[in-house]
């Protein structure tokens, strides 16, 4: 079905967007737009916004007035999202659910059960994680819906070309969730696409056609994106084809839960300290009001940077303004100290972060990074894990194995402040003077644009370089993925039996590619549910398909299983042989495949995601 | 009114008078017929005055409310309305100006979302202007040694302010039209 919009989504983790341009036209007929997307700022006013704030309220009988949540295509909504949401969540937090994405990537809990708001009281009705990015995704159709498709089917959202963007951090298992959430909103398809590659797209549509005066073959680009409450890195290399420049996403880091929010916080922390030291008393809600002022006035300190110290002031509560007024002031010193050291400091490229906490779950909801400092998760990333990619010979290293990156391009609200970019850039410079390599100049600073929009445009970008209208980035699995074979070995009570590693999925694998297991059949039996337990590896980049480890223990973890059961058509229990096949769809989906031994049958594995206990 | 007598004496002249004259006598009409003018121009000039924001056909019990709605809005965003009900008198300056400016900054963000402000006459204070003639009395006041023939020259000393355009969110249909803030109650 030809659609006539190309629609890129980004569902960010504290504010979502949506842009789309259309499908038919050539490249210069066909800008790519934000939209703006209505929603209640305030009980009874809904105002139009770039940013659609991804947070969800559940109003019980008293939180507003009847009536005052009405939107245009809903008098009553059960839920309320975005700005009214967020406001009203600061109030009563009980109620809010804020930073619902980090939750899908996040194994120790059931994604699929009803467990947010996370610990809140009994009587609130508690929704999934996967429904809360559902009901983002089914608020952005509706808003689409009701535009200037009311009443023609072929412009609904659901019949458009729909890219959504996801963390790259983000393994199969939250990719998947993320397809359902999609599915469960009534996108019939969607693309997903990884964020720092559409903040990299976001940059190739800025230049227009000069992109290629700006890099050249054999240059590394370095994306990094520290947004609102996360912060990810990715590697991206250029080299030839047919005598044209193209490029490759070759390295991936892990999902820090680490962001602007996190810097925020420490400052309001800072200055509450301040505050009671001179004898003043501050309660939670006079913390959130600090944590608000701090993030408002440090942009106003970052940038400019005459001023040395700006105003902080807390009205009373109640009705004694004045009397309760607290006054203090945020200082340079506190910015350099405590966002610049504390989140950006020099370190040697061979620092490692401090090794997560393995506490009880449970009492820590979200497993937020152990070490704040961003360039520690810098330089493991450049050093391990880069380290054994497949692409080895491409990237650029200096002799310790560091990847020593020529470009990069930064993403995400926390970078707008030159401050912290800057700081960035002479901590990597630092690193590849230490490897014998020129330090980066201005010229090899990629400009993001309009910081805020980057990533739902770069997706837009792409679905037209996906047609041919614009430059590609080929990708492919993100990752290295096993099924896990048991050895057959005697059952020895109390012990597990070890289990077996088997590549299925090499990573970097091609999206519109196929693998065959080679070697290996399985026995199914007709009509049972077969289970094939399922690992992943971001570490080791260089296993070939059917390539089988013994030892694995700490570079690989499991994932939820794979699971097929055989229809019966009258030949229950018999047994039938078959061998795996994998593939990466053109939707960037993977998907793993039993076939029978004459390749005449084939079935599908699916994912079985589960909740996982403590590893 | 007076007694049986009166009445039926005034039914029968009433009567005949209409019958004979299509009139009824004056006495009686002085003394029986409401003045027509007086309640409704009670009722429009009540509805002028608090209704500067809008058109003059509205029942006035909205245009109470719509001026409730702004002191709301200015209140919620900004809490003009604690500052103005608070006892300052017994503040330093500095405590007082500190969270004035806070005041200021929201409560010119709410002017600048819902209510539109211009200048009457646009030109720089304390410099010469010339009143036209046929002005509007309503939005130039003159002062000082006002004589002379229109069109005058003066000294602007004060542009005037009004208001170009009102977008006010709807208010909702139930109770509560005639709060201001709501009374707040934390729960621990």
């Amino acid at each position: 079905m030809a659609a006539k919009y190309i629609v890129g989504i980004d569902l960010g983790t504290t504010n979502s967007a949506l842009a789309h341009c259309n499908a038919s036209a050539t490249g210069e007929e066909s800008p790519i737009k934000i939209r703006s997307i209505p929603q209640l700022v305030n009980p009874n006013e809904v105002a139009e916004l770039t940013l659609l704030p991804s947070f969800l309220y559940i109003p019980g009988e008293f939180d507003f007035p009847k009536g005052s949540l009405a939107l245009p295509w809903e008098p009553e909504p059960k839920f309320v999202i975005g700005e009214l949401a967020r406001k009203r969540g600061a109030e009563s937090p009980n109620r809010l659910i804020a930073s619902a994405k980090s939750w899908l990537s996040y194994a120790g809990v059931d994604r699929t059960a009803p467990i947010l708001p996370w610990q809140a009281s009994e009587e609130v009705p508690k929704v999934s994680p996967v429904e809360v990015s559902s009901r983002f995704l089914q608020y952005l159709r509706t808003v689409w819906d009701s535009g200037e498709a009311v009443g023609k089917r072929e412009l609904a959202l659901a019949e458009q070309d729909v890219l959504l963007t996801v963390p790259a951090s983000f393994d199969e298992e939250a990719r998947e969730l993320t397809r359902r959430a999609a599915e469960q909103a009534g996108y019939p398809h969607v693309t997903l696409l990884e964020e720092p590659l559409a903040a990299f797209y976001a940059w190739l549509e800025s230049q227009g056609d000069t992109w290629r005066r700006r890099i050249k073959v054999g240059d590394l680009v370095l994306v990094c994106d520290v947004g609102g409450g996360t912060t990810d890195l990715s590697l991206i290399v250029v080299s030839e084809e047919n005598g044209d420049l193209s490029l490759k996403r070759v390295a991936v880091g892990d999902h820090i839960l680490l962001g602007g929010d996190n810097m925020d916080l420490a400052l309001a922390r800072v200055l509450q300290q301040r505050l009671e030291a001179l004898g003043n008393r501050i309660d939670t809600w006079q913390l959130h009001g600090l944590w608000h002022e701090c993030r408002i006035e440090k942009e106003k300190l970052f940038e400019s940077r005459k001023m040395q110290k700006r105003p902080i002031t807390l009205l009373g509560k109640g009705t004694k303004l004045i009397g309760g007024t607290i006054k203090t002031e945020l200082l340079r010193e506190d910015l350099d100290q405590v966002l610049v050291e504390g989140f950006f400091p020099h370190v040697t490229s061979g620092e490692l972060p401090a090794r997560q906490r393995r506490v009880g779950f449970q009492e820590l909801g979200l497993p937020y990074a152990a070490d704040p400092a961003i360039t520690k998760h810098l330089a493991r990333f450049l050093s391990e894990q880069v380290r054994n990619s497949p692409e080895a010979a491409e990237i650029r290293r200096g002799p310790s194995g560091l990847a020593c990156p020529t470009h990069i391009l930064f993403n995400g609200g926390v970078m707008k402040a030159a401050v912290l970019r800057d700081r960035v850039v002479e901590v990597l410079n630092s690193w590849l003077r230490k490897e014998g390599f020129d330090a980066l100049g201005a010229e090899h600073i990629l400009e993001a644009p309009d910081l805020e929009h980057a990533v739902a445009r770069g997706a837009a970008y792409y679905g037209k370089a996906r047609r041919g209208r614009g430059v590609r980035i080929r990708s492919g699995a993100s990752r290295t993925y096993y099924i896990g074979i048991e050895s057959a070995m005697p059952a020895v009570p109390g012990m597990e039996a070890p289990l077996k590693a088997l590549c299925v999925v090499p990573f970097g694998m091609e999206e519109g590619t196929e693998a065959t297991i080679p070697g290996r059949e399985f026995g199914l039996v007709v009509g049972e549910p077969a289970e094939f337990r399922f690992l992943s590896s971001s570490v080791r980049k260089q296993d070939q398909v059917g390539s089988l480890l013994e030892d694995w223990r700490t570079d690989i973890e499991e994932l939820s299983p794979l699971e097929v059961t055989l229809k019966p058509d009258g030949q229950r229990g018999a047994i039938v042989p078959v061998r795996l096949e994998t593939r990466v769809t053109e939707l960037g989906t993977l998907e793993v495949w039993c076939v029978s031994r004459d390749g005449t049958q084939r079935w599908k594995l699916e994912l079985n995601i589960r909740e996982k206990t403590a590893r | 009114m007076n007694g049986f007598w009166e009445r039926l004496a005034f039914a029968f002249r009433s009567f005949f008078s209409i019958l004979f004259h299509a009139d009824i006598p004056l006495d009686i009409a002085h003394k029986l017929v409401k003045p027509a003018g007086a309640a409704p121009q009670a009722v429009t000039v009540a509805a002028t005055s608090s209704s500067r924001l809008k058109e003059v056909e509205r029942p006035p019990s909205e245009a109470v409310e719509r001026a409730v709605q702004m002191l709301a809005l200015l209140q919620r965003d900004g809490r003009l309305v604690d500052f103005l009900a608070e006892n300052i008198s017994t503040y330093p300056d500095a405590q007082i100006g500190a969270a004035v400016r806070t005041i200021h900054d929201n409560c010119r963000d709410v002017l600048d979302r819902y209510v539109k402000l211009e200048p009457i006459l646009n030109s720089e204070e304390d410099q010469p202007v010339t009143v036209p003639a046929g002005f509007e009395v309503a939005a130039i006041k003159l002062i000082g040694n006002v004589a002379g023939e229109l069109p005058v020259r003066g000294v602007l000393r004060h542009k005037g302010w009004r208001v170009k355009e009102v977008n006010l969110p709807p208010f909702p249909q139930g109770a509560g039209r005639m709060v201001v803030a709501p009374a707040e109650v934390e729960l621990l």
